[in-house]
């Protein structure tokens, strides 16, 4: 069993303190943005810890899919909402959220506490089951069992992500064919030019891929 | 030493030697520039005249539906790369698999694009 | 088109022969010197390319260019870029400062940290170590490069966020959400790379092109992943005709219009800098990065590799600049379709069909075949259904999208 060295604890107290830094910015930031950007330090440090437990893969994935793309789409997500004010934090704006969000808080820290003191940990391992052996190997033994054991969980994700894609057409969808004249409802800052170009333009209800 | 290190200790050094020439050209650049305000400087461009409103408007909520398209097909590449490398131990299985999965997320897409959110007018 | 891959993966070293054997003072020493080194190359990289995309622009209008600083003009950015220490630095009152003064920081890194897993060239002794050039090699290595261009949105939306003033934010919405759509072929397309290698790591990557012409990806995929990875590299970098970003027209400077003095000769530096990165990726992945033409004859020394790369690297350096010369930029439906309507599915459909050529050939063709026929129902179908829509609408015919 390999013991932590000095480098490992370094890595480790620094993504630790990346980690919760971007934890607490997300939850006091006022602005939004702010706190998506919080949160995306945050995801770099887990990053970073996954790197150290020798799961490049999951790293890999970590920063590509949450921060560079489920980050994004929160950013959009504000932008779209419009953010030209800051959150009144003071302000409780689901009533009796604060006491059940508090005493969840704690019960989150006493089982966490609980576990330490009833658990014996594996310490010094890097990790549980290891690279097997050269550079890929990680990838693929995430890969064996990937599409082999959980195959039906991993087409089921496709599922979902269908879902939510069909969810997100229908709620943002443009007006249906019967009303073409209806001026769209979408708020303007994105349009410079007059709307009369727009409704010069024929405005087919679905369309045709070109050939 | 730690694997961490091992594999990215370049690049983490090169990280460092980015965010230190940056920070270098930044400090230079505070000493060497002159330092005239007038309050008219800080109004934000636009085009000449004086702001309307704030600068922070609604952006549309088709932006929406593209960052969650891209979303979907960021997954699947993810999931598209351990395939790729054990394709030939996966074999004719793997194949099907993964051409189940894609065409379900090509369904998504298809149907985007027959409900006319994937056109920008 | 395609070939039997070898089993790669798990026959190769663990990255670089120098972390071998402990890491001690030398190594880090040699360390220090590579970075030393890929960071000056970079950098002289970024200022020739400036000063090359300018000359060669100016040469295809008939004009003369920058002729003024140094022979040929080639301190031309230098003296640009002094220039602007000298410019007062604007920060507008309604900005959002801390994430204003963030922003050139965010788009400049993710720049210079793709450009490290790149081999430049073969392996090379230093003080009787071998090492080879290139900078780092982790394990997940051309993941990391997608991971560093899905990262680099950031910079771009926050700035015309931060402004605080309209050209910059819509300029910046637009970029970030032409980049996410691009950032999936480029993705897919690099799956591509990955199916015929076997690895992930971009040494094996290099290693499987480097015997011969015709095992460079370029032409084992048939074409295709490299043509949609050039396409969609070229709009994650905002270069035209994908320049929407900054279209002065409609848009003055894009996302950095409210930035000016150093600050804006930083995101000046990370676009071609990214440039030049993304131009050093493709040689990589596709055109067999260091090695030659012919097979690898053991030439002694470092020099031919990084020859050859570096002539590689002009070759799409050149494109670029060529590129923007001649076409005319893209409006932004024409630019989603391209990128949601052709790209990606072209990419999804070859990915399928190599996958099943690598298995066996008859699968391959099966697949093809399959692909196309489907391919061609869902369009009759989707014509079909819009021509009902339409009759029940008693609308006019459907327009044809434009371009």
């Amino acid at each position: 069993m390999l013991a932590a060295t000095k480098v490992d604890v370094a890595v480790f107290g620094a993504s630790a303190v990346i980690v919760l830094a971007g934890a607490i910015g997300v939850v006091i930031s006022a602005n939004p943005v702010h706190a998506a950007l919080s949160l995306v330090m945050t995801l770099f440090g887990v990053a970073v810890l996954f790197v150290a437990q020798e799961a490049h893969f999951l790293a890999a994935v970590q920063v590509i899919v949450y921060a560079g793309a489920i980050v994004v789409l929160f950013l959009f997500v504000i932008m779209l909402l419009g953010v030209d004010r800051r959150e009144n934090v003071a302000r409780e704006e689901l009533r009796g959220q604060r006491p059940i969000a508090f005493l969840l808080g704690i019960a989150t820290i006493a089982e966490f506490v609980l576990l330490t003191r009833g658990t014996s940990w594996v310490t010094g391992a890097e990790s549980v089951v290891g690279p097997a052996s050269g550079p890929g190997a990680n990838v693929e033994t995430l890969a064996r069992s990937l599409f082999t054991r959980y195959l039906l969980a991993f087409e089921i994700t496709s599922v979902l992500l269908v879902i939510a894609v069909v969810g997100a057409v229908v709620l943002a969808r443009r007006p249906p064919p019967e009303r073409p004249e209806e001026p769209e409802p979408l708020a303007v800052p994105e349009r410079l030019h007059t709307p009369q170009l727009d409704d010069a333009a024929p405005v087919p209800a679905t369309e045709v891929p070109a050939p | 030493m730690s694997a961490f290190l091992r594999g990215y200790l370049s690049v983490l050094v090169f990280g460092f030697a980015a965010v230190a020439m940056v920070g270098a050209m930044l400090g230079a650049g505070r000493l060497l520039r002159p330092s005239r305000p007038q309050p008219q400087k800080y109004i934000a461009y636009e085009s000449g005249v004086d702001p309307v409103g704030t600068g922070w408007s609604q952006s549309q909520v088709r932006y929406y539906i593209f960052a969650l398209l891209f979303v979907m097909f960021d997954v699947e590449a993810v999931f598209i790369f351990p395939w790729a490398i054990r394709l030939e131990a996966l074999g004719i299985f793997g194949l099907v698999e993964m051409l189940i999965f894609i065409v379900i997320l090509a369904l998504g897409l298809v149907y985007a694009w027959r409900k006319g959110v994937l056109r920008w007018v | 088109m395609y070939s039997k891959r070898e089993a790669v993966g798990s026959v190769t070293l663990a990255g670089d022969p120098l972390f071998g054997g402990g890491v001690d003072g030398a190594v880090v020493l040699i360390v220090l010197l590579k970075t030393g080194v890929a960071f000056a190359a970079l950098m002289v990289s970024v200022l020739f390319m400036v000063w090359f995309e300018r000359k060669v622009v100016s040469d295809m209008q008939n004009r003369i260019g920058p002729n003024r600083a140094g022979p040929w003009g080639t301190l031309q950015t230098l003296a640009d870029g002094i220039k602007l220490f000298f410019k007062e630095d604007l920060l507008p009152e309604q900005a959002d400062r801390r994430i204003f003064r963030l922003a050139p920081y965010l788009s400049i890194v993710p720049a210079f940290l793709a450009f490290a897993v790149v081999p430049l060239g073969g392996v090379i002794t230093i003080a009787g170590r071998e090492t080879r050039l290139q900078l780092a090699d982790p394990p997940v290595g051309i993941l990391f490069l997608l991971a560093m261009s899905s990262v680099a949105v950031y910079g771009v939306m926050l700035a015309g966020w931060s402004s605080g003033s309209k050209y910059p934010l819509l300029g910046s919405v637009r970029a970030s959400a032409q980049m996410v759509s691009y950032e999936a072929a480029l993705g897919l397309s690099m799956a591509a790379v990955v199916l015929v290698t076997g690895s992930l790591l971009t040494s094996d990557i290099v290693s499987e092109q480097s015997r011969s012409i015709v095992d460079w990806n370029l032409f084992r995929l048939g074409f295709l992943p490299f043509g949609i990875f050039l396409v969609a590299a070229t709009a994650e970098l905002n270069r035209p005709p994908f320049d929407l970003v900054e279209a002065e027209q409609e848009l003055v400077g894009g996302f950095h219009t409210e930035y000016s003095s150093l600050r804006f000769a930083l995101f000046f530096l990370a676009e071609f800098m990214s440039t030049v990165t993304m131009s050093a990726v493709m040689v990589t992945l596709f055109l067999g990065g260091p090695s030659g033409p012919g097979p690898d004859r053991g030439f002694p020394g470092a020099f031919l590799p990084v020859f050859w790369f570096l002539a590689k690297l002009m070759i799409f350096l050149f494109i670029y600049v060529w590129l923007r010369a001649t076409l005319p930029r893209l409006r932004y439906d024409q630019l989603m379709d391209l990128g949601w309507k052709r790209l990606i599915p072209l990419s999804l459909f070859w990915l399928l069909v190599l996958a099943a050529m690598i298995l066996d050939r008859r699968y391959g063709f099966a697949v093809f075949g399959a692909g196309i026929l489907l391919g061609l129902l869902l369009l009759r179908a989707v014509q079909v259904g819009q021509s009902a829509t339409d009759d029940a609408a008693g609308a006019a015919p459907a327009v044809r999208e434009a371009g």
